[in-house]
């Protein structure tokens, strides 16, 4: 009986451990008053579940992303120049994004 | 002289040519890319389903125009937007049916075809949608859209000119939407104020003062954080700390703190002739507004960082006033339309 627990919990451990260390770190960029990935301008990105976006400031103003999707809600407030804020996508779905100062801003992140 | 002292000499005076290159190449560049912002863009946008035509804007011109659209049947759009005042009714707040102070400013219609948000709050996202929204809003014009186009329908010049702009589409919601719009696209800046001018190479177009106030204007005063391009505004939403504020403004139409008592960035073309300002009207003078934004805004709560202190010396806040200034279209006549019967 001790022996089929520490199995499962062993297994448990082991499947987050595998599900983090597969999780990738992406950086969309705010420049211009555009999501911006790899010098273009994006409009849709598709992500793993677990994987992270790092949303970083390039513009002189400030930006404050959000989202108010049905999947996920996140607001990551106001952030100046050379600043970002991580968004780690653990739920699957489509979720829209936008800056709220600017709401020309806006891209899609569908999570499978 | 000997050859070493000599030649010593001559890479002083290289280095010093070189260096003064740099410095007056970097100056001319960065003054150049400041100014090159503020160009005028090189159409008016029109949507795909709505472009502009001369019959479509000479209907949108007498829609615009006719107090027949309005429940009262005495309040047009131009009651408000009124050309002579700048497209503007120079009240803090417009006046709507029965003479019912509302809460928000009336703001000019130049250059909305360029924006990309429409109302203080942002609440429309195109033209069209926008110009049946005060027809239709129960403080301002109070005119329900049914009632509305069986009126028009029994107003017999109204048929030809529908039919001449949008053949076979009929007088409906739709179609007097996308005619105010296609008439509030020819509402544009001509782009030959003294500031234009002087984008364009006239340095006689502006003062000495007037060319520091630019400077202050895209630097130490940060205004164009915000006011930014060739029509000073950046579709952006901000709370900028106004005193006597009591509206919620974009934070009605999205739920996120920052848009707490935030309202959408006003053009500054025009801007002597659109007194007062603000959305609530609470300055009357470009004095009063440069002094708000010189303390970082009066009202602290949920303002937006980039209101700061801006520490302006009684001459910067002169010299601003003086670029401000030179944003001003030119005074012309509008010759009003004679309504259909």
């Amino acid at each position: 009986m001790t022996r089929n627990v520490i199995s499962c919990l062993m297994f448990l451990i082991l499947t987050v451990a595998a599900f983090q260390a597969s999780a990738i770190d992406y950086t969309v960029k705010q420049l211009d008053k555009a999501f911006v990935m790899d010098g273009k301008r994006i409009g849709k990105f598709e992500v793993k579940l677990g994987d992270i976006i790092h949303f970083e400031n390039q513009d002189p103003w400030f930006h404050n992303i959000f989202s108010l999707s049905d999947t996920k809600t996140f607001d990551l407030g106001s952030y100046p120049k050379g600043e970002s804020r991580a968004v780690t996508f653990d739920k699957a779905g489509k979720i829209e994004i936008e800056c709220a100062i600017h709401p020309g801003m806006f891209m899609e992140v569908d999570v499978k | 002289m000997n050859a070493t002292t000599s030649n010593t000499m001559k890479r002083r005076i290289l280095k010093v040519c070189i260096v003064t290159l740099i410095t007056v190449g970097a100056g001319i560049s960065q003054g150049f890319a400041a100014k090159k912002d503020y160009l005028p863009p090189e159409r008016v946008p029109e949507p795909e389903n709505n472009k502009t035509t001369p019959e479509r804007v000479e209907l949108g011109k007498s829609l615009f125009f006719d107090p027949r659209l309005s429940g009262s049947n005495w309040i047009s759009c131009g009651t408000c937007h009124n050309p002579a005042l700048a497209w503007s009714d120079s009240l803090p707040t417009a006046i709507g049916v029965d003479m019912k102070v509302l809460g928000r400013s009336t703001p000019t219609i130049l250059n909305v075809a360029y924006n990309k948000h429409q109302f203080w709050d942002g609440r429309s996202g195109t033209l069209e949608h926008q110009a049946t929204g005060p027809i239709q809003a129960d403080g301002e014009m109070a005119q329900d859209m049914p009632s509305l186009t069986r009126e028009l329908v029994n107003i017999k010049g109204y048929l030809p000119l529908f039919e001449k702009a949008y053949p076979g589409e009929g007088i409906s919601e739709e179609t007097i939407g996308k005619a105010i719009a296609a008439f509030e696209r020819t509402v544009v800046s001509n782009y030959n104020t003294p500031f234009d001018r002087w984008l364009r190479g006239d340095e006689s177009a502006i003062s000495a003062a007037a060319k520091r106030g630019f400077e202050l204007f895209d630097g130490k005063a940060r205004c164009n954080l915000c006011h930014m391009g060739h029509n000073f505004q950046d579709d952006g939403f901000h709370n900028i700390g106004l005193p006597n504020n009591t509206d919620d403004g974009r934070y009605a139409i999205k739920k996120v703190k920052v848009l707490k008592g935030a309202f959408k960035t006003p053009t500054l073309r025009n801007i002597t002739k659109t007194a007062p300002y603000m959305h609530n009207g609470v300055y009357s003078t470009l004095e009063d507004v440069i002094k708000h934004y010189d303390k970082g805004g009066i009202a602290k709560a949920n303002l937006s960082p980039t209101m700061k202190p801006l520490n302006l010396t009684a001459s910067e806040t002169q010299d601003l006033e003086q670029f401000l200034f030179t944003l001003d279209e030119e005074a012309k006549e509008f010759p009003l339309p004679v309504l259909p019967n």
